[in-house]
Protein backbone atom coordinates (compact mmCIF):
# COMPACT_ATOMS: atom_id res chain seq x y z
CA UNK A 1 0.00 0.00 0.00
CA UNK A 2 1.65 3.14 -1.00
CA UNK A 3 1.31 6.60 0.53
CA UNK A 4 -1.18 7.98 -1.01
CA UNK A 5 -3.32 5.34 -0.62
CA UNK A 6 -3.29 4.87 2.83
CA UNK A 7 -3.71 8.92 3.46
CA UNK A 8 -6.66 8.65 0.72
CA UNK A 9 -8.32 5.79 2.74
CA UNK A 10 -7.85 7.94 6.02
CA UNK A 11 -9.67 10.86 4.75
CA UNK A 12 -12.18 9.17 3.21
CA UNK A 13 -13.19 7.00 6.56
CA UNK A 14 -13.92 10.71 8.18
CA UNK A 15 -15.81 11.66 5.24
CA UNK A 16 -16.29 9.84 1.93
CA UNK A 17 -18.28 12.64 0.04
CA UNK A 18 -15.30 14.91 -0.51
CA UNK A 19 -14.81 15.57 -4.16
CA UNK A 20 -11.57 13.94 -5.84
CA UNK A 21 -10.60 17.58 -6.99
CA UNK A 22 -10.55 18.42 -3.04
CA UNK A 23 -8.96 15.50 -1.92
CA UNK A 24 -6.41 16.27 -4.89
CA UNK A 25 -5.35 19.83 -4.07
CA UNK A 26 -5.83 18.87 0.27
CA UNK A 27 -2.99 15.90 -0.90
CA UNK A 28 -0.91 18.00 -3.25
CA UNK A 29 -1.11 15.54 -6.01
CA UNK A 30 -2.86 14.94 -9.55
CA UNK A 31 -6.73 14.47 -9.80
CA UNK A 32 -5.74 11.71 -12.37
CA UNK A 33 -3.47 10.35 -9.30
CA UNK A 34 -6.40 10.57 -6.71
CA UNK A 35 -8.85 9.05 -9.04
CA UNK A 36 -6.68 6.11 -10.31
CA UNK A 37 -5.41 5.22 -6.60
CA UNK A 38 -9.39 5.48 -5.77
CA UNK A 39 -10.18 3.23 -8.38
CA UNK A 40 -7.40 0.68 -8.08
CA UNK A 41 -8.58 0.39 -4.57
CA UNK A 42 -11.96 -0.43 -5.93
CA UNK A 43 -11.37 -2.74 -8.07
CA UNK A 44 -8.47 -4.75 -5.52
CA UNK A 45 -11.62 -5.22 -2.93
CA UNK A 46 -9.88 -2.50 -0.72
CA UNK A 47 -12.79 0.26 -0.64
CA UNK A 48 -15.93 -2.20 -0.94
CA UNK A 49 -18.40 0.21 -0.11
CA UNK A 50 -19.17 4.21 0.46
CA UNK A 51 -21.67 4.44 3.29
CA UNK A 52 -23.17 6.73 5.65
CA UNK A 53 -23.12 6.63 9.55
CA UNK A 54 -26.59 6.19 10.54
CA UNK A 55 -28.15 7.00 14.06
CA UNK A 56 -31.00 5.01 13.70
CA UNK A 57 -32.61 6.16 17.05
CA UNK A 58 -33.80 9.31 14.67
CA UNK A 59 -35.50 7.45 12.58
CA UNK A 60 -39.21 6.12 13.31
CA UNK A 61 -38.52 2.83 12.70
CA UNK A 62 -38.65 -1.00 14.48
CA UNK A 63 -35.43 -2.33 14.52
CA UNK A 64 -33.78 -4.04 17.30
CA UNK A 65 -30.31 -6.08 17.13
CA UNK A 66 -28.40 -8.38 18.81
CA UNK A 67 -24.82 -9.60 19.60
CA UNK A 68 -24.82 -13.38 19.40
CA UNK A 69 -22.13 -15.31 20.46
CA UNK A 70 -21.62 -18.67 18.41
CA UNK A 71 -20.01 -21.63 19.43
CA UNK A 72 -19.87 -23.96 16.58
CA UNK A 73 -17.51 -27.11 16.02
CA UNK A 74 -15.04 -26.21 13.47
CA UNK A 75 -15.00 -28.48 10.10
CA UNK A 76 -12.19 -30.95 8.75
CA UNK A 77 -10.10 -28.69 6.16
CA UNK A 78 -12.36 -25.97 6.11
CA UNK A 79 -12.12 -24.88 9.55
CA UNK A 80 -14.89 -22.00 10.77
CA UNK A 81 -15.02 -20.60 7.07
CA UNK A 82 -17.41 -22.93 6.13
CA UNK A 83 -20.07 -22.49 9.06
CA UNK A 84 -19.52 -18.86 8.89
CA UNK A 85 -20.51 -18.41 5.52
CA UNK A 86 -23.23 -20.69 6.02
CA UNK A 87 -24.33 -17.94 8.47
CA UNK A 88 -23.33 -14.55 7.19
CA UNK A 89 -25.31 -15.19 3.89
CA UNK A 90 -28.66 -14.70 5.94
CA UNK A 91 -29.81 -10.97 5.40
CA UNK A 92 -30.13 -10.59 9.02
CA UNK A 93 -26.83 -10.87 9.85
CA UNK A 94 -24.86 -7.55 9.71
CA UNK A 95 -21.64 -8.44 10.94
CA UNK A 96 -19.80 -11.96 11.45
CA UNK A 97 -16.23 -11.97 13.48
CA UNK A 98 -14.36 -15.02 14.26
CA UNK A 99 -13.12 -14.67 17.58
CA UNK A 100 -10.61 -15.54 20.17
CA UNK A 101 -11.62 -16.74 23.52
CA UNK A 102 -14.27 -18.58 25.02
CA UNK A 103 -16.57 -18.83 22.28
CA UNK A 104 -16.02 -18.74 18.19
CA UNK A 105 -17.77 -16.45 16.02
CA UNK A 106 -19.76 -13.14 17.21
CA UNK A 107 -22.40 -12.27 15.06
CA UNK A 108 -24.36 -8.96 15.23
CA UNK A 109 -28.12 -9.08 13.76
CA UNK A 110 -30.63 -7.04 12.89
CA UNK A 111 -34.25 -7.46 12.98
CA UNK A 112 -37.83 -5.41 13.26
CA UNK A 113 -38.81 -6.58 16.16
CA UNK A 114 -37.36 -8.82 19.22
CA UNK A 115 -39.78 -11.81 17.96
CA UNK A 116 -38.22 -11.83 14.87
CA UNK A 117 -34.99 -11.44 16.46
CA UNK A 118 -35.36 -14.46 19.03
CA UNK A 119 -36.99 -16.44 15.88
CA UNK A 120 -33.98 -16.16 13.85
CA UNK A 121 -31.92 -17.54 16.38
CA UNK A 122 -33.93 -20.33 17.19
CA UNK A 123 -34.85 -21.41 13.80
CA UNK A 124 -32.02 -20.47 11.75
CA UNK A 125 -29.23 -20.43 14.16
CA UNK A 126 -29.59 -22.32 16.66
CA UNK A 127 -30.34 -25.84 14.29
CA UNK A 128 -27.19 -24.68 11.96
CA UNK A 129 -25.41 -28.66 12.22
CA UNK A 130 -21.79 -27.19 13.86
CA UNK A 131 -23.65 -24.58 16.40
CA UNK A 132 -22.95 -26.04 19.65
CA UNK A 133 -24.27 -23.30 21.44
CA UNK A 134 -25.49 -19.33 21.27
CA UNK A 135 -25.55 -16.51 24.08
CA UNK A 136 -27.74 -13.32 22.60
CA UNK A 137 -27.02 -10.13 23.51
CA UNK A 138 -29.51 -7.21 22.82
CA UNK A 139 -28.01 -3.54 22.39
CA UNK A 140 -29.87 -1.26 23.95
CA UNK A 141 -28.07 2.07 23.28
CA UNK A 142 -25.35 3.23 20.90
CA UNK A 143 -22.68 5.56 22.32
CA UNK A 144 -20.25 5.57 19.42
CA UNK A 145 -19.60 3.55 16.20
CA UNK A 146 -16.38 3.59 13.63
CA UNK A 147 -15.18 6.53 15.53
CA UNK A 148 -18.24 8.25 15.59
CA UNK A 149 -19.59 9.24 18.75
CA UNK A 150 -23.34 9.62 19.08
CA UNK A 151 -24.97 11.87 21.04
CA UNK A 152 -22.11 14.76 20.62
CA UNK A 153 -23.35 16.91 18.60
CA UNK A 154 -20.52 18.96 16.87
CA UNK A 155 -19.95 22.40 18.18
CA UNK A 156 -17.23 24.45 18.38
CA UNK A 157 -16.02 26.73 21.68
CA UNK A 158 -13.46 28.58 20.60
CA UNK A 159 -13.39 32.58 20.98
CA UNK A 160 -15.10 33.77 17.51
CA UNK A 161 -11.72 35.81 16.88
CA UNK A 162 -8.28 35.59 18.88
CA UNK A 163 -5.27 36.56 18.21
CA UNK B 1 -13.03 56.93 39.37
CA UNK B 2 -10.27 59.50 39.51
CA UNK B 3 -8.22 59.70 36.35
CA UNK B 4 -5.12 60.27 37.86
CA UNK B 5 -5.42 56.43 39.28
CA UNK B 6 -4.66 54.83 35.46
CA UNK B 7 -1.13 55.27 34.57
CA UNK B 8 -0.35 56.66 31.36
CA UNK B 9 2.04 54.07 30.30
CA UNK B 10 -0.95 51.46 30.04
CA UNK B 11 -3.87 54.31 28.62
CA UNK B 12 -1.21 55.09 26.27
CA UNK B 13 -1.10 51.06 24.80
CA UNK B 14 -4.52 50.82 22.28
CA UNK B 15 -6.64 47.72 22.78
CA UNK B 16 -5.92 44.96 20.57
CA UNK B 17 -7.91 45.47 16.86
CA UNK B 18 -8.74 42.02 17.73
CA UNK B 19 -10.95 42.62 20.43
CA UNK B 20 -12.64 45.63 18.43
CA UNK B 21 -13.83 42.90 15.68
CA UNK B 22 -14.48 40.28 18.14
CA UNK B 23 -17.51 42.45 19.33
CA UNK B 24 -18.91 42.90 16.22
CA UNK B 25 -18.40 39.14 15.20
CA UNK B 26 -19.45 37.80 18.24
CA UNK B 27 -22.71 38.91 18.80
CA UNK B 28 -23.79 37.76 14.68
CA UNK B 29 -25.90 34.29 14.38
CA UNK B 30 -24.44 31.57 11.06
CA UNK B 31 -21.28 33.56 11.16
CA UNK B 32 -18.55 31.28 10.44
CA UNK B 33 -15.21 32.25 11.35
CA UNK B 34 -11.49 32.29 9.87
CA UNK B 35 -10.75 34.57 12.56
CA UNK B 36 -9.69 32.11 15.10
CA UNK B 37 -6.27 31.40 16.74
CA UNK B 38 -5.73 28.46 17.69
CA UNK B 39 -6.64 24.61 16.81
CA UNK B 40 -9.66 22.89 16.24
CA UNK B 41 -8.85 19.52 17.94
CA UNK B 42 -9.35 19.11 21.61
CA UNK B 43 -6.91 18.13 23.72
CA UNK B 44 -5.99 14.38 22.98
CA UNK B 45 -7.88 11.99 25.34
CA UNK B 46 -4.80 10.46 27.16
CA UNK B 47 -3.67 14.24 27.98
CA UNK B 48 -6.79 15.36 29.40
CA UNK B 49 -7.33 12.09 31.72
CA UNK B 50 -3.54 12.37 32.99
CA UNK B 51 -5.02 15.79 34.37
CA UNK B 52 -8.00 14.21 35.34
CA UNK B 53 -6.09 11.40 37.37
CA UNK B 54 -3.90 14.35 39.39
CA UNK B 55 -6.90 15.80 40.45
CA UNK B 56 -8.94 12.51 41.73
CA UNK B 57 -5.69 11.75 43.33
CA UNK B 58 -5.43 14.95 45.18
CA UNK B 59 -2.51 16.47 43.53
CA UNK B 60 -3.69 20.67 44.60
CA UNK B 61 -0.69 21.91 45.83
CA UNK B 62 1.77 24.33 44.38
CA UNK B 63 4.76 23.04 42.09
CA UNK B 64 7.83 24.22 42.66
CA UNK B 65 8.15 27.46 41.17
CA UNK B 66 10.22 26.60 38.02
CA UNK B 67 7.63 23.53 37.31
CA UNK B 68 7.57 20.09 38.20
CA UNK B 69 11.48 18.79 37.81
CA UNK B 70 10.14 15.75 35.90
CA UNK B 71 8.22 18.23 33.18
CA UNK B 72 11.53 19.91 33.07
CA UNK B 73 12.95 17.03 31.80
CA UNK B 74 10.22 16.14 29.66
CA UNK B 75 11.22 19.85 27.98
CA UNK B 76 14.92 19.50 27.55
CA UNK B 77 14.87 15.97 26.42
CA UNK B 78 11.64 16.94 23.97
CA UNK B 79 14.08 20.17 23.06
CA UNK B 80 17.12 18.28 22.34
CA UNK B 81 15.28 15.22 19.94
CA UNK B 82 12.92 17.89 18.06
CA UNK B 83 15.21 21.08 17.63
CA UNK B 84 18.59 19.96 18.65
CA UNK B 85 18.33 22.59 21.33
CA UNK B 86 20.05 21.48 24.52
CA UNK B 87 18.83 22.98 27.88
CA UNK B 88 19.61 22.07 31.76
CA UNK B 89 16.13 21.36 32.93
CA UNK B 90 17.78 22.81 36.68
CA UNK B 91 18.97 25.65 36.03
CA UNK B 92 18.00 26.79 32.16
CA UNK B 93 13.95 26.21 32.08
CA UNK B 94 10.68 28.16 33.60
CA UNK B 95 7.73 26.48 33.09
CA UNK B 96 5.31 29.66 32.49
CA UNK B 97 1.59 30.59 32.42
CA UNK B 98 1.51 29.92 28.51
CA UNK B 99 4.21 31.32 26.02
CA UNK B 100 2.18 34.45 26.88
CA UNK B 101 3.97 34.81 30.18
CA UNK B 102 7.41 34.01 28.67
CA UNK B 103 7.36 36.73 26.57
CA UNK B 104 6.30 38.77 29.38
CA UNK B 105 9.25 37.12 31.83
CA UNK B 106 11.80 37.65 28.97
CA UNK B 107 11.12 41.04 28.13
CA UNK B 108 10.59 42.39 31.40
CA UNK B 109 13.86 40.74 32.88
CA UNK B 110 15.89 42.40 29.86
CA UNK B 111 14.29 45.76 28.78
CA UNK B 112 15.03 49.06 30.58
CA UNK B 113 13.50 52.39 30.28
CA UNK B 114 15.03 53.70 26.93
CA UNK B 115 15.83 50.19 25.38
CA UNK B 116 14.31 49.28 21.89
CA UNK B 117 13.05 45.82 20.92
CA UNK B 118 12.33 45.26 17.90
CA UNK B 119 8.94 43.86 16.53
CA UNK B 120 8.74 42.03 13.36
CA UNK B 121 5.58 43.63 11.67
CA UNK B 122 3.33 42.15 11.01
CA UNK B 123 3.22 40.13 14.18
CA UNK B 124 1.44 38.84 16.93
CA UNK B 125 -0.52 41.18 18.86
CA UNK B 126 1.54 41.52 22.22
CA UNK B 127 4.86 41.97 21.94
CA UNK B 128 4.83 45.61 21.19
CA UNK B 129 2.60 46.45 23.93
CA UNK B 130 4.79 44.15 26.23
CA UNK B 131 7.51 45.99 25.44
CA UNK B 132 5.65 48.89 26.20
CA UNK B 133 4.79 47.69 29.57
CA UNK B 134 7.86 46.76 30.65
CA UNK B 135 9.08 50.55 29.59
CA UNK B 136 11.02 49.95 26.75
CA UNK B 137 10.32 50.74 23.26
CA UNK B 138 9.16 48.63 20.34
CA UNK B 139 9.98 49.39 16.97
CA UNK B 140 8.58 47.76 14.15
CA UNK B 141 10.84 45.81 11.92
CA UNK B 142 8.65 45.52 8.28
CA UNK B 143 8.42 42.36 6.46
CA UNK B 144 6.50 42.22 3.17
CA UNK B 145 5.50 39.16 1.14
CA UNK B 146 7.40 39.97 -1.60
CA UNK B 147 10.56 38.71 0.43
CA UNK B 148 7.56 35.96 1.76
CA UNK B 149 7.67 37.69 5.41
CA UNK B 150 10.87 37.44 6.60
CA UNK B 151 13.23 38.96 8.37
CA UNK B 152 15.39 40.43 5.62
CA UNK B 153 19.39 41.53 7.41
CA UNK B 154 19.51 44.43 5.44
CA UNK B 155 16.23 46.01 7.13
CA UNK B 156 17.32 44.61 10.23
CA UNK B 157 21.05 46.07 10.00
CA UNK B 158 18.75 49.67 8.93
CA UNK B 159 16.52 49.32 11.88
CA UNK B 160 18.80 49.22 14.43
CA UNK B 161 20.15 51.52 16.88
CA UNK B 162 22.71 52.25 19.42
CA UNK B 163 19.88 51.61 21.79
CA UNK B 164 18.42 48.04 20.16
CA UNK B 165 18.27 45.68 23.00
CA UNK B 166 16.61 42.88 21.46
CA UNK B 167 15.00 41.35 18.32
CA UNK B 168 11.61 39.43 18.67
CA UNK B 169 11.71 35.91 16.75
CA UNK B 170 8.40 34.86 16.00
CA UNK B 171 8.72 31.94 13.50
CA UNK B 172 6.88 30.31 11.98
CA UNK B 173 4.86 33.03 12.09
CA UNK B 174 1.55 34.26 13.32
CA UNK B 175 -0.36 35.80 10.99
CA UNK B 176 1.80 35.61 7.77
CA UNK B 177 2.93 31.67 8.19
CA UNK B 178 6.52 32.67 6.97
CA UNK B 179 9.04 30.14 8.39
CA UNK B 180 12.81 31.40 8.54
CA UNK B 181 14.78 27.99 7.57
CA UNK B 182 18.63 27.64 8.00
CA UNK B 183 19.89 29.51 4.98
CA UNK B 184 17.93 32.34 6.23
CA UNK B 185 18.97 32.15 9.68
CA UNK B 186 22.95 32.10 8.61
CA UNK B 187 22.08 35.65 6.51
CA UNK B 188 20.58 37.14 9.73
CA UNK B 189 23.00 35.38 12.52
CA UNK B 190 26.03 37.70 11.69
CA UNK B 191 23.72 40.74 12.27
CA UNK B 192 22.70 39.79 15.74
CA UNK B 193 25.88 38.78 16.48
CA UNK B 194 27.64 42.11 15.23
CA UNK B 195 25.19 44.87 17.43
CA UNK B 196 24.89 42.14 20.18
CA UNK B 197 21.35 41.51 20.58
CA UNK B 198 19.34 39.20 22.58
CA UNK B 199 17.19 37.55 20.65
CA UNK B 200 13.23 36.45 22.03
CA UNK B 201 12.30 33.46 20.13
CA UNK B 202 8.44 32.65 20.12
CA UNK B 203 8.66 29.48 19.06
CA UNK B 204 4.91 28.25 19.42
CA UNK B 205 4.01 26.75 15.94
CA UNK B 206 7.50 24.83 16.02
CA UNK B 207 5.60 22.25 15.38
CA UNK B 208 3.36 23.11 12.30
CA UNK B 209 5.60 23.38 9.32
CA UNK B 210 4.86 21.85 5.97
CA UNK B 211 5.93 20.95 2.00
CA UNK B 212 8.61 18.97 4.11
CA UNK B 213 10.15 22.32 5.88
CA UNK B 214 11.39 21.19 9.46
CA UNK B 215 11.65 24.20 11.88
CA UNK B 216 15.23 25.27 12.76
CA UNK B 217 15.62 26.84 16.25
CA UNK B 218 17.93 29.51 16.20
CA UNK B 219 18.84 28.78 19.71
CA UNK B 220 20.22 25.61 17.82
CA UNK B 221 22.41 27.40 15.73
CA UNK B 222 25.99 27.89 16.44
CA UNK B 223 26.80 30.47 19.61
CA UNK B 224 23.26 31.29 19.84
CA UNK B 225 22.28 29.92 22.89
CA UNK B 226 24.10 32.45 24.77
CA UNK B 227 21.85 34.91 23.47
CA UNK B 228 18.43 33.42 23.30
CA UNK B 229 15.60 32.97 25.38
CA UNK B 230 13.81 30.17 23.28
CA UNK B 231 9.89 30.30 24.11
CA UNK B 232 8.04 27.43 23.51
CA UNK B 233 4.16 25.58 24.59
CA UNK B 234 1.77 23.33 24.61
CA UNK B 235 -1.01 25.35 22.70
CA UNK B 236 -0.53 24.73 19.32
CA UNK B 237 1.44 21.75 19.16
CA UNK B 238 -0.57 19.87 21.14
CA UNK B 239 -4.16 21.75 21.26
CA UNK B 240 -4.01 22.66 24.42
CA UNK B 241 -4.82 26.40 24.41
CA UNK B 242 -6.96 26.83 27.32
CA UNK B 243 -4.36 25.00 29.73
CA UNK B 244 -2.44 27.77 29.35
CA UNK B 245 0.85 26.42 29.78
CA UNK B 246 4.49 27.44 28.40
CA UNK B 247 8.04 27.82 28.72
CA UNK B 248 11.17 29.88 28.46
CA UNK B 249 14.16 28.80 28.43
CA UNK B 250 17.72 30.51 28.57
CA UNK B 251 21.28 30.60 29.67
CA UNK B 252 21.30 30.20 33.94
CA UNK B 253 21.81 33.77 34.80
CA UNK B 254 18.96 35.27 32.46
CA UNK B 255 17.20 31.74 33.62
CA UNK B 256 17.21 33.35 37.31
CA UNK B 257 15.92 36.60 36.85
CA UNK B 258 13.30 35.42 35.18
CA UNK B 259 12.38 32.97 37.69
CA UNK B 260 12.25 35.54 40.00
CA UNK B 261 9.49 37.47 38.21
CA UNK B 262 7.48 34.89 37.98
CA UNK B 263 7.99 33.25 41.31
CA UNK B 264 6.96 36.83 42.86
CA UNK B 265 4.09 37.08 40.35
CA UNK B 266 2.87 34.00 39.17
CA UNK B 267 4.37 31.76 42.21
CA UNK B 268 3.75 28.69 39.74
CA UNK B 269 1.63 27.18 36.45
CA UNK B 270 -1.27 25.45 37.42
CA UNK B 271 -0.20 21.48 38.67
CA UNK B 272 -2.45 19.88 36.25
CA UNK B 273 -1.28 21.91 33.10
CA UNK B 274 2.22 21.21 33.97
CA UNK B 275 0.52 17.03 34.51
CA UNK B 276 -1.01 17.41 31.43
CA UNK B 277 2.20 18.63 29.41
CA UNK B 278 4.44 16.01 30.70
CA UNK B 279 1.74 12.99 29.84
CA UNK B 280 1.90 14.92 25.84
CA UNK B 281 5.64 14.95 26.15
CA UNK B 282 6.14 11.69 27.76
CA UNK B 283 3.50 9.90 25.40
CA UNK B 284 4.67 11.88 22.40
CA UNK B 285 8.70 10.64 23.23
CA UNK B 286 7.31 7.01 23.30
CA UNK B 287 5.03 7.12 20.02
CA UNK B 288 6.95 9.40 17.73
CA UNK B 289 4.74 12.56 18.79
CA UNK B 290 1.72 10.37 17.09
CA UNK B 291 -0.43 13.18 18.64
CA UNK B 292 1.24 16.17 16.60
CA UNK B 293 1.70 14.50 13.17
CA UNK B 294 -1.65 13.96 13.07
CA UNK B 295 -3.27 16.93 13.06
CA UNK B 296 -0.07 18.36 11.42
CA UNK B 297 -1.23 16.45 8.47
CA UNK B 298 -5.02 17.36 8.82
CA UNK B 299 -4.03 21.20 8.38
CA UNK B 300 -1.79 20.54 6.18
CA UNK B 301 -4.57 19.14 4.31
CA UNK B 302 -6.41 21.95 4.79
CA UNK B 303 -3.48 25.04 4.01
CA UNK B 304 -3.54 23.22 0.44
CA UNK B 305 -7.22 23.76 0.08
CA UNK B 306 -7.23 27.20 1.49
CA UNK B 307 -4.64 28.78 -1.08
CA UNK B 308 -6.02 27.09 -3.96
CA UNK B 309 -9.11 28.48 -3.16
CA UNK B 310 -7.92 32.28 -2.37
CA UNK B 311 -5.69 31.93 -5.48
CA UNK B 312 -8.86 30.60 -7.35
CA UNK B 313 -10.36 33.81 -6.49
CA UNK B 314 -7.89 35.94 -8.01
CA UNK B 315 -6.13 36.61 -4.51
CA UNK B 316 -2.76 36.46 -4.38
CA UNK B 317 -1.55 34.31 -1.27
CA UNK B 318 1.95 33.45 -0.93
CA UNK B 319 2.26 30.05 0.31
CA UNK B 320 2.75 30.02 3.97
CA UNK B 321 5.13 27.07 5.43
CA UNK B 322 4.17 27.24 9.11
CA UNK B 323 1.64 28.00 11.51
CA UNK B 324 -2.60 27.80 10.25
CA UNK B 325 -2.65 30.79 8.95
CA UNK B 326 -2.90 31.99 5.17
CA UNK B 327 -2.15 35.83 4.97
CA UNK B 328 -3.80 36.57 1.15
CA UNK B 329 -3.37 39.99 -0.12
CA UNK B 330 -6.60 42.33 -0.70
CA UNK B 331 -5.00 44.94 -2.27
CA UNK B 332 -6.67 44.21 -5.50
CA UNK B 333 -9.75 45.28 -4.22
CA UNK B 334 -9.05 48.47 -3.52
CA UNK B 335 -10.29 48.20 0.00
CA UNK B 336 -8.14 48.53 3.09
CA UNK B 337 -8.02 45.55 5.27
CA UNK B 338 -10.77 46.67 8.01
CA UNK B 339 -13.09 47.88 5.00
CA UNK B 340 -12.81 44.50 3.26
CA UNK B 341 -13.05 42.43 6.99
CA UNK B 342 -15.97 43.84 7.88
CA UNK B 343 -17.72 44.07 4.75
CA UNK B 344 -17.28 40.47 4.59
CA UNK B 345 -18.66 40.53 7.92
CA UNK B 346 -21.81 42.29 7.60
CA UNK B 347 -22.30 40.81 3.69
CA UNK B 348 -21.50 37.13 4.46
CA UNK B 349 -21.54 36.72 7.96
CA UNK B 350 -17.18 35.36 7.32
CA UNK B 351 -15.03 36.68 10.16
CA UNK B 352 -11.14 37.37 8.76
CA UNK B 353 -9.20 39.38 10.68
CA UNK B 354 -7.82 42.54 9.45
CA UNK B 355 -4.09 42.69 8.68
CA UNK B 356 -4.07 45.58 10.62
CA UNK B 357 -4.62 43.96 13.44
CA UNK B 358 -1.00 42.83 13.73
CA UNK B 359 0.48 45.95 12.46
CA UNK B 360 1.12 48.45 9.62
CA UNK B 361 2.64 46.72 7.25
CA UNK B 362 -0.66 44.23 7.43
CA UNK B 363 -2.47 46.81 5.65
CA UNK B 364 -3.73 45.51 2.45
CA UNK B 365 -3.61 41.69 4.09
CA UNK B 366 -6.45 39.42 6.16
CA UNK B 367 -5.30 36.56 8.28
CA UNK B 368 -7.58 33.78 7.72
CA UNK B 369 -7.10 30.44 9.85
CA UNK B 370 -7.42 27.06 8.60
CA UNK B 371 -7.91 25.31 11.55
CA UNK B 372 -11.54 24.45 11.36
CA UNK B 373 -13.88 22.12 9.59
CA UNK B 374 -13.74 20.88 6.17
CA UNK B 375 -17.39 21.77 5.61
CA UNK B 376 -16.99 25.42 6.77
CA UNK B 377 -14.39 26.31 4.91
CA UNK B 378 -15.95 25.50 1.57
CA UNK B 379 -18.54 27.21 3.04
CA UNK B 380 -17.07 30.05 3.87
CA UNK B 381 -14.74 30.08 0.56
CA UNK B 382 -18.14 29.99 -1.52
CA UNK B 383 -19.10 32.81 0.77
CA UNK B 384 -15.90 35.14 -0.19
CA UNK B 385 -15.62 34.14 -3.91
CA UNK B 386 -19.78 35.55 -3.66
CA UNK B 387 -18.46 38.71 -1.96
CA UNK B 388 -15.68 39.25 -4.37
CA UNK B 389 -18.32 38.95 -7.11
CA UNK B 390 -19.90 41.52 -5.67
CA UNK B 391 -17.12 43.65 -5.64
CA UNK B 392 -16.37 43.77 -8.98
CA UNK B 393 -19.74 44.45 -10.20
Amino acid sequence: MNELKLRLLNLLQEDCRIPLEKLAVMLGVSLQEVASAIEEMEQDGTILRYRPVVNWDRVNVNRVEAMIEVRVTPQRDMGFDAIASRIYRFDEVKSVFLMSGSYDLLVLVEAATLKELAAFVSEKLSVLDTVTGTATSFVLKRYKQEGVIFEAAAKDDRLVVSP
Amino acid sequence: MSERFLSPRVTAVPPSGIRRFFDIAGTMKGAISLGVGEPDFVTPYHIRNAAMDSLLSGETQYTPNRGLLSLRAEIAEYLARRFDAHYDPETEIVVTVGASEAIDLALRATVDPGDQVLVPDPGYVSYAPCVTFAGGEAVPLTTSAKNGFRIDPEDLERAITPRTKALIFPYPNNPTGAVMRREHLEALIPVIERHDLLVIADEIYAELTYDGVEHVSIAAMPGLKERTVLINGFSKSFAMTGWRLGYACAPKPLTAQMNKIHQYTIMCAPRQSQVAAEEALRVGRENGYKDILTMRESYDQRRRLMVDAFTGMGLSCHVPEGAFYCFPSIESTGLSSEEFCTRLLRTEKVVCVPGTAFGLSGEGHIRCCYATALKSLNEAFARIGRFLGHLGE
